[in-house]
């Protein structure tokens, strides 16, 4: 048979996702930066070591289990009501027969490495300087093993979340198609996870008085990562929209659009916050600022106009500097590269804007119960899964180890060895 | 305290869940939809503040 004959794309649509797909891994590269640049240089090397194995991990480990778990056309199933509920895929083990399916799904998994990967080093991020690489790659193994092939499933497969407008009469059901809610959102509220089990960084919030400002170490890395995640956020959009979207080529261009006007429209909104807050932009703030538009963006770029997508990257600009400034001197949440507020809270806020954007009936309301699944499922699952790991394999490196810095304590050399090291005030 | 908060996350899901099975008309579903997030949103305070009691514990 061929291959095609299957396919809802035309071929040329394919070819032009299939190179989109590929451009994507782009946006790994400047979030790896980004995290790095936002930690400690005594733990550079191991953050970026980090994300390379991390994502190896969720790659093998995607491709032997999870993967089984995302796809099948007869998932687990459960009826209520006489309405179907597939909760999980039951495809094959370790891609076993994945060369003779459409070529449809075998993009669309090859998307989902991407996106496995994509998850978990947003999760690495927020434990920058204290967090294990053993224990990194166990969470990775998690995630990609059974988490973020449950909810791709319930979101791009032919789960109960994709399923609300069939069975339920709510818009088109949930949509997600850049992947807001499998990738930002479980990233987000995983880095919340490993920052509760693992704690604060030592020193950072002192019994008494405020919290201790521990400034990322390279603010170039930082803001070429978020120029280099643009490109492939760009790709990855594209790509979704014309996977999960149906969208043809020609509307490409005005996701396209949308991605570019979210991330520049939260910048601004960020500018000019933290312009005000602190008398100067801020770089650090302004780089999760243009992280949390383009978060948003993955959420509405293939729904919204130009205008609405402007509109939803200012509003997460406008959230993103304040939430984490609450978050770290109210609420005593430390997370080095603010994956919480840039991930997890932009991409709710995406969700939610792609529920007012769209023009079906019900649309809010499917988005709304896919955030609801999200927050209510998926988030005690993971910290259960991941508080069982941190028995096994503690997520906190020791005293010792945060005291002379991750790359000396796990790897045995420093980054940056020809530099000289500054006694660093904040430790306490 | 964190798990507890934790475990009543869960709860506002099947709200949630109940409601997409219990009604038809969208009022109602929308209003037992924001009362599961209600319900969620608790959990997730509850978690927090127990969180923000372990401070300077490290």
């Amino acid at each position: 048979m061929d291959p095609y004959t299957a396919l809802p794309l035309p071929q040329s649509a394919f070819v032009l996702a299939l190179c989109l797909v590929l451009l994507s891994p782009l946006a790994l590269a400047g979030v790896a930066l980004i995290n790095t640049g936002l930690g400690r240089s005594r733990s550079a090397a191991q953050a970026m070591l980090g994300s390379l194995t991390l994502i190896a991990v969720a790659t093998i480990v995607f491709a032997v289990i999870g993967a089984m778990f995302a796809y099948g056309e007869t998932g687990f199933t459960f009826t209520i009501s006489g309405k179907p509920w597939n909760w999980i895929g039951a495809g094959s083990f370790a891609l076993s027969g994945f060369s003779s399916g459409t070529v449809q799904t075998q993009l669309s998994t090859l998307a989902q490495f991407i996106g496995v990967a994509f998850a978990v080093l947003i999760a690495w991020g927020s434990g920058a300087d204290r967090f294990r690489m053993e224990a990194g790659a166990a969470v990775a193994a998690i995630l990609a093993a059974l988490v973020f092939p449950m909810l791709a499933y319930w979101v791009w497969g032919t789960g109960w979340l994709a399923q609300l407008g069939l069975n339920y009469s709510l818009g088109a059901g949930f949509l997600d198609t850049g992947g807001a809610a499998t990738i930002h959102v479980l990233g987000g509220l995983s880095a919340l996870a490993i920052i509760w089990i693992a704690g604060p960084r030592r020193g950072k919030f002192p019994k008494e008085g405020l919290s201790t400002a521990m400034p990322g170490h390279n603010a170039v890395y930082v803001l070429f990562g978020c120029l280099l995640a643009l490109v492939g956020w760009l790709a990855w959009n594209m790509a979704g929209a014309l996977m999960w979207a149906d969208l043809p080529p020609t509307e490409l261009v005005v996701t396209a659009i949308d991605t570019i006007l979210a991330a520049s429209g939260a910048l601004a909104a960020t500018f000019i916050v933290t312009r005000i807050r602190f008398g100067k932009p801020d770089a650090s703030l302004c780089a999760n600022g243009w992280l949390a538009g383009l978060v948003t963006s993955s959420a509405c770029a293939a729904i919204a106009t130009p205008f609405e997508a402007l509109l939803a990257g200012l509003v997460a600009g406008l959230i993103t500097p304040l939430l984490v400034e609450l978050l770290e001197l109210f609420l005593s949440i430390d997370d080095p590269s603010g994956a919480v507020s840039v991930h997890a809270v932009s991409g709710i806020w995406g969700l939610l804007a792609a529920g007012f954007f769209a023009s079906q009936q019900g649309q809010v309301l499917a988005q709304l119960v896919g955030i609801a699944a999200i927050l209510g499922v998926i988030f005690p699952l993971v910290y259960f899964l991941f508080w069982l790991v941190n028995l096994v394999l503690p997520f906190r490196a020791d005293a010792d180890g945060e005291r002379i810095g991750m790359d000396l304590h796990e790897l045995g050399g420093s980054a940056y060895p020809e530099f000289v090291v500054h006694r660093d005030d904040s430790y306490r | 305290m964190k798990n507890a908060g934790l475990m009543v996350m869960p709860a506002g899901f099947f709200l949630v869940a109940a409601a997409l099975l219990l009604f038809n008309g969208s009022t109602l579903r929308f209003i037992f939809v924001l009362c599961g997030l209600a319900v969620e949103c608790m959990g997730l305070a509850f978690a927090v503040r127990a969180h923000m009691a372990s401070r300077g514990e490290n």
